[in-house]
């Protein structure tokens, strides 16, 4: 009964809050006034019912304390046996790869050119899962990297007609020399901040290809750019884009190499040191400067690849392609797959692309279901869909003298 | 010389816009160490109402100065409503997280926010009503200025007056700063800190409309995006003048107006925004706690 009551508030206050701007539209210019009031009673309902969901989850939160559920911590501790299990994971794996050999040569263009967008994001995905996920330092600016790749390649091969080939690694470079140079001034700022600058960099960017018109030729963009070749091969516009999507996995299967071996290595310890606590990181004697630089040239670089990859995909680039709301996709994709876990990452990329795209009908309402979600993800599963595990390291020598203590 | 003058009262305009939107941002950082994205988002939520009211009633036949007044009230209560909301959903569940779970939330709901006044609304350029009246008396002073800039001056001023007498001799100012300089501490000694926070979310609203009305009614056109770009703005403002400062606020907003206002008069109008962006990276290199912040050394 008491539960009634709240959501009959909570009903109440949400009519209240959302009535002028979705009940009226007023036109200024014809000086017609149009009133919408079926609105009012979708959002009463709506929010009435939302508002059991919300508080029972709520309720669950708060009992169960930190994070796993029963059910999901099942599910979680299941994918975690089927990664580390080569039993398991190379059947698996090798399914995976025949499925997506085979897939353009079972649909249409259409779809292969939706895929390849997918997998561009999830190369994005990664990349900036490098810089966020694994280092913790939170760039709101990545798109710029992205589009520092897309010219290169485009203004390369507009006015030196230099091919695909010798650019992708170009963009990569030209990628991370952007990181540096970012990364350089921003070192000494912490978190919150860093994530302005970062902004602000990527919409420096953004405002310079669209205003300095001799350089990029402003909104009206880039096109005509050449398509990759292979052995100066003529190929059709299916014929590309299925090559591009062969490139495209290869691609992908490099950067889940590339970082699942960071992740290893004494550079990814490092960054997840640095996350976790930076002046406990520093006092082990990591140097903090050279750990951050490497992550965000990294980070740079993949998105320095995709960009190249796009501009050759799309033929065609222009500014409106590298916005913030762009930046913010690639984040969500990081924080929907749970920071750090490239399993989490490449699902989360999948999901926000291929969604949209099938479910046309609701594609208007996708950003707004994107900006609900990452504030929903934050409160209740702040660890992503698939949370990289916290590991533990058990000092077995001397384990039972010390095991009383520890 | 009128050129100069042109540009440094525009500036001045400019500059006190950024300050109502500034001091929500530095009055949230100061209490909870959040940068509230979506604060720009209020600010344009604040504008529609105030497009809608005054929409219907120029309709229904009220006069200008009328017309002004209640839109301006409505937007503010609207505006206050929504601050508090959002705090309520996106912000309070995650005041134990750690610092990028509530500024991904922030972000997030920014996002949300607008796409519901452009699904809900249009995403066009909507004309917005001259609101502000013609005074005899500001005729001679046209080349430089105009009513609106003098209404946005003065109602700035006044805000800011008002904000700091709150803060500095009210009780509900005194909990503030208390909760601000240690919330552990003000708990303890009966601070109510989470109506402290949504006080703080209100006001800090309330300012954003008024300053979204006064801005949409100057410029004349509003769309569902005019709260992202003015509100990374206004927190560079609240950056520059050291956030968390209220004086540094405002201080930081009049000189980005400046810069933007003098930058794009004598150098080049494309690159207004770069300016300011340009100006918050190099202040942040430079001098990372603002022109009145001060330093904080970090605690382990």
């Amino acid at each position: 009964m008491n539960g009634l009551k709240k959501s009959l508030l909570v009903s109440i206050w949400f009519m209240f809050l959302t009535f002028p701007i979705m009940v009226i539209r007023v036109n200024t210019v014809n000086k017609t006034i149009e009133w919408r009031w079926e609105n009012v009673l979708w959002i009463g309902l709506g929010s009435f019912v939302l508002s059991f969901v919300w508080r029972y989850l709520m309720e669950r939160r708060n009992r169960g304390g930190s994070s796993d559920g029963d059910q999901g911590g099942k599910v979680q501790t299941m994918i975690r046996q089927i990664m580390t299990q080569p039993r398991f994971f190379l059947p698996a794996g090798a399914f995976l790869l025949a499925a997506a050999a085979v897939f353009p040569l079972i649909t249409s263009t259409y779809q292969v050119n939706i895929m390849i967008t997918a997998l561009i994001y999830v190369m994005l995905g990664l990349g900036l899962n490098i810089v966020v996920g694994l280092a913790g330092l939170l760039d709101l600016g990545y798109v710029a990297f992205y589009a520092v790749g897309a010219y290169t390649y485009a203004l390369l091969n507009y006015h030196f007609g230099l091919g695909f080939w010798l650019v992708l690694p170009l963009g990569g470079a030209l990628g991370a020399l952007f990181g540096i140079l970012l990364g350089f001034p921003v070192l000494r700022l912490r978190g919150d901040y860093l994530a302005i600058v970062t902004l602000g960099f990527g919409e420096i960017i953004r405002l310079i290809l669209e205003n300095w018109n001799e350089f990029s030729q402003g909104p009206s963009g880039i096109a005509n750019i050449s398509r990759p070749g292979f052995f100066g091969m003529e190929m059709g516009v299916t014929q590309a884009s299925v090559y591009i999507y062969y490139l495209m996995i290869a691609m992908v299967i490099v950067t889940i190499f590339v970082v699942n071996r960071l992740q290893d290595s004494r550079i990814g310890r490092a960054w997840m040191a640095l996350r976790e606590d930076e002046i406990a990181c520093q006092a082990m004697g990591i140097d903090k400067m050279k750990t951050k630089l490497m992550a965000f040239s990294l980070g740079a670089t993949w998105a320095g690849f995709a960009g190249v990859i796009f501009a050759a995909k799309t033929t065609f680039i222009n500014p409106a392609s590298f916005t913030f709301l762009e930046s913010a996709i690639i984040l969500s994709i990081v924080v929907l797959g749970g920071m750090g876990s490239i399993l989490g990452v490449i699902l989360a990329a999948f999901i926000m692309i291929l969604l949209p795209e099938y479910l046309r009908a609701f594609s208007e309402y996708r950003m707004l279901i994107f900006g609900a979600a990452m504030v929903l993800m934050m409160v209740f599963r702040p660890q992503g869909l698939i949370s990289t595990p916290k590991r533990h390291y058990t000092y077995k020598g001397q384990a039972k003298e010390t095991g009383a203590k520890a | 010389m009128d050129y100069f003058w042109e540009l440094f009262f525009g500036g001045l305009t400019r500059g006190a816009i950024y300050a109502l939107i500034a001091l929500g941002y530095t009055m949230v950082y100061g209490i909870i160490e959040l940068i509230n994205f979506a604060h720009g988002e209020i600010y344009m939520i604040g504008a529609f109402t105030a497009l809608i009211v005054a929409g219907v009633l120029s309709m229904m036949g009220f006069s200008g100065i009328s017309i002004l007044v209640l839109a301006s009230l409505v937007a503010v209560i609207y505006s206050m409503s929504y601050g508090f909301t959002l705090e309520k959903i996106a912000y309070r569940p995650l005041r134990h997280a750690p610092r990028l779970s509530p500024l991904i939330s922030a972000i997030g709901m920014s996002i949300f926010l607008q796409n519901y006044v452009l699904l809900a609304q249009t995403s066009d350029f909507l004309p917005f009503p001259r609101l502000i009246p013609k005074f005899e008396f500001m005729k001679p002073y046209y080349s430089t200025m105009a009513e609106s800039d003098l209404l946005i001056i003065l109602v700035a001023a006044v805000a800011m007056i008002l904000l700091t007498m709150l803060i500095k001799f009210t009780k509900m100012g005194k909990a503030m700063r208390a909760t601000a300089q240690n919330r552990k501490m003000a708990m303890l000694v009966g601070v109510n800190v989470d109506r402290i926070i949504s006080t703080t979310f209100i006001i800090g609203s309330a300012l954003a409309a008024l300053g979204g009305v006064l801005i949409a009614s100057h410029i004349g056109q509003i769309n569902f995006y005019i709260g992202f770009i003015a509100g990374i703005k206004a927190f560079t403002a609240a950056v520059l003048g050291g956030i968390g400062s209220i004086p540094g606020a405002v201080l930081g907003s009049l000189v980005l107006g400046w810069t933007e206002s003098f930058g794009t008069g004598y150098i080049s109008s494309d690159y207004e925004d770069v300016f300011a962006f340009s100006l918050l990276v190099l202040i942040l290199i430079f001098r990372p706690a603002g022109i009145l912040g001060r330093s904080t050394t970090q605690k382990v």
